[in-house]
């Protein structure tokens, strides 16, 4: 599902659909669907993230403050999805709202390859899981740096699509060093599945790219890119950069 | 299923908070099985507390109402309301865990300063997160906590209200798991919290109910209790459930009424969602976003409920209903003029639909009221 070079580290960036509102989202959404990038993770917005930092709590305020739904966020979806594979990044709380049977049937229409939800892990999925199953659409679950080895064995076993590991013991947001204890996290992890494995959580710079390189097969960007779009700039130009320190 | 009552419960977070849940899990049942643990909880709860807390008639109120009202005076507890018997329970595991840094969620106040209180005196570093317009409103809260050494952070995101200090203490914990204990302040979150807190605070029932026996020689035939996230409820609920013919009553924040939409009664206009942890009645839109809340009361600000609450309701065992911040106010007033007993405007809710009903009846008078005089019009 994620399109990744040989040799290279992929790259997963994050947008907040419908942030700061559906135009300007939908541009910045097709401007990065250009790029040679692993996936492009969609978050669709909800009003109590547990696991965001301010960055990405504000855009996804910014979002529904901007009407956004679940609906405008499966349309957004089906625009870029023929030229890059888009995950949906959201909460459990609006597919429930949505319906799960619903949710998987209309994100397969738009294309999407799979579904992260961070305050869903595999103990409570068994409803969405299967539904997504059902369609075709592959439920990513997250390993974390408190994760004993028999819940990293249960999240790679439940995972579809590839395993994303959490890489600090905390929200998301741009921080400065990559925690450390990362390697050999992403080493237990890898040791466990198939799939490929992304890093997330805090990546925001080149230099953790290059640091990650060999140690993940991807790795998500978020808060960072995010943040260019708050400040009114395409995010393709930091994009860009963030490919180069991938290669 | 685990930590489920029915449908509803569960633990939905983030994958950081699983295994210091199970590990929190396994150190509540340990701690509660320890005679070590049982036995110094029972002296603060004697000696720091002061339970168990009387069982007390409102003489007028019942002469005025026509009906006979017992009030049970959580309002007495050491700190001014049921929220310290949670407090201590859990300050005292965090110790025992060796974890020295706790953090809590407070809306009206009385959670936090029962969490800095206890941290006070376990010496432990304590952090409460509060909204913004809550510390408006129950700014002698904020003053006690400061003087009780904690830091008390200011939310200002969302409604500045209980759920966005929820989300933001729980954004700590994922943070600071390794080190911190979250003491959550009402029945709500994720397994084994709803339990966990229930077991904490059913000692309000279990003394009621000794209490009205050995005073009425029979039982109430209603227990009446205000429902925020619903942890004096099911404190008190608990004891007298297998009691079939005992009515059990819940009041949530009717605010400035349900047709407006300016209301906190989760069971009585939500539907079943997720927020904070766990499935249970949640007020939200049609595209499941958390709706905001509005009552008088901080403490009943919320758009949750604790996840047996719902599962009551669905199994017709108790009844939930709204009463609206006027009458509240009121309540509070009368209680305050008739029996010199000035309570908390979240139990003045309780406090309303008592007057207003037939017969024998138990009132969980969860707190007391200082705290809510500059929320009061001048009389």
């Amino acid at each position: 599902m994620l399109r990744i070079s040989n040799g290279e580290l992929g790259l997963i960036p994050y947008l907040m659909a419908g942030h700061p509102d559906r135009d300007r989202s939908t541009g910045a959404a097709r401007s990065l669907a250009g790029l040679p990038v692993a996936a492009l993770e969609l978050g669709i917005p909800f009003s109590d993230p547990l696991a965001d930092g301010p960055v990405i709590q504000r855009a996804g305020h910014a979002a529904l403050e901007a009407g956004t739904t679940v609906a405008t966020c499966l349309e957004l979806a089906a625009e870029v999805s023929p030229r890059v594979p888009v995950v949906f990044m959201s909460y459990v709380n609006p597919i429930l709202s949505y319906g799960p049977e619903r949710f998987a049937a209309d994100s397969a229409a738009a294309g999407v390859a799979g579904v992260i939800l961070p305050d869903l892990p595999p103990e409570e999925a068994g409803s969405v899981a299967s539904a997504l199953e059902s369609k075709g659409l592959a439920t990513v679950f997250m390993a974390a740096p408190t994760s004993s080895p028999e819940r990293i064995r249960l999240i790679c076993d439940a995972s579809r699509g590839f395993v994303y590991c959490v890489t600090v013991t905390g929200i998301t947001g741009v921080r400065s060093e990559l925690p450390e204890g990362i390697a050999e996290l992403l080493g237990r992890v890898r040791a466990a599945t198939r799939l490929p494995v992304a890093a997330g959580f805090g990546i925001s710079r080149p230099e953790h790219l290059r640091a990650l390189r060999g140690a993940a097969d991807a790795a998500a960007v978020g808060s960072a890119v995010v943040n260019e779009v708050a400040e009114g700039r395409d995010p393709a130009g930091l994009v860009q950069e963030l490919l180069a320190a991938c290669r | 299923m685990k930590g489920r009552f029915g449908i509803y419960g569960g633990q939905y977070v983030p994958e950081t908070l699983m295994s210091p849940l199970a590990e929190l899990e396994s150190a509540w049942a340990e701690a509660r099985a320890d005679p070590d643990y049982v036995a110094e909880m029972e002296r603060h709860r004697r000696d720091f507390i002061g339970r168990p807390t009387p069982l007390y008639f409102a003489e007028r109120l019942s002469e005025l109402h026509g009906n006979r009202i017992h009030l049970k005076r959580e309002d007495l507890c050491h700190t001014g309301a049921h929220k310290v018997n949670n407090a201590l329970g859990q300050a005292l595991l965090a110790v025992r865990m060796g974890k020295r840094r706790v953090i809590a969620e407070t809306g009206a106040g009385q959670h936090g300063v029962a969490v800095a209180t206890l941290s006070a005196r376990f010496g432990l570093d304590c952090t409460v997160y509060m909204g913004r317009e809550d510390m408006r409103r129950q700014a002698v809260n904020v003053q006690r906590m400061g003087l009780l050494g904690a830091e008390v952070r200011e939310v200002t995101a969302g409604t500045m209200t209980l759920k966005d200090a929820t989300s933001e203490a729980i954004r700590d914990w994922v943070t600071n798991v390794r080190t911190t204990h979250y003491i959550i302040g009402s029945a709500v979150g994720p397994h084994p919290y709803p339990e966990m807190v229930r077991d904490l605070q059913r000692v309000i029932g279990d003394e009621a109910r000794a209490q009205y026996l050995a005073a009425e020689g029979r039982l109430p035939e209603v227990v009446v209790a205000c429902v925020g996230g619903g942890s004096n409820a099911i404190g008190i609920f608990t004891a007298f459930l297998g009691d079939e013919d005992v009515r059990l009553l819940g009041v949530e924040a009717g605010g400035s009424g349900i047709a407006g939409g300016r209301h906190a009664a989760s069971l009585a206009a939500g539907r079943p969602g997720v927020l904070h942890g766990a499935l249970s009645y949640l007020l939200q839109d049609a595209d499941g976003q958390v709706l905001p809340t509005h009552s008088v009361s901080a403490g009943l600000d919320y758009p949750g409920v604790g996840p047996e609450h719902s599962f009551l309701r669905d199994a017709e065992r108790a009844e939930y209903l709204p009463v609206e911040d006027a009458d509240a106010v009121a309540a509070l007033r009368l209680c305050t003029k008739l029996e010199g007993i000035l309570p908390a405007l979240e139990p003045a809710h309780a406090l309303h639909v008592a007057g207003t009903l037939p017969g024998r009846v138990l009132v969980c008078l969860s707190g007391r009221g200082d705290k809510d005089l500059d929320n009061l019009a001048p009389d």
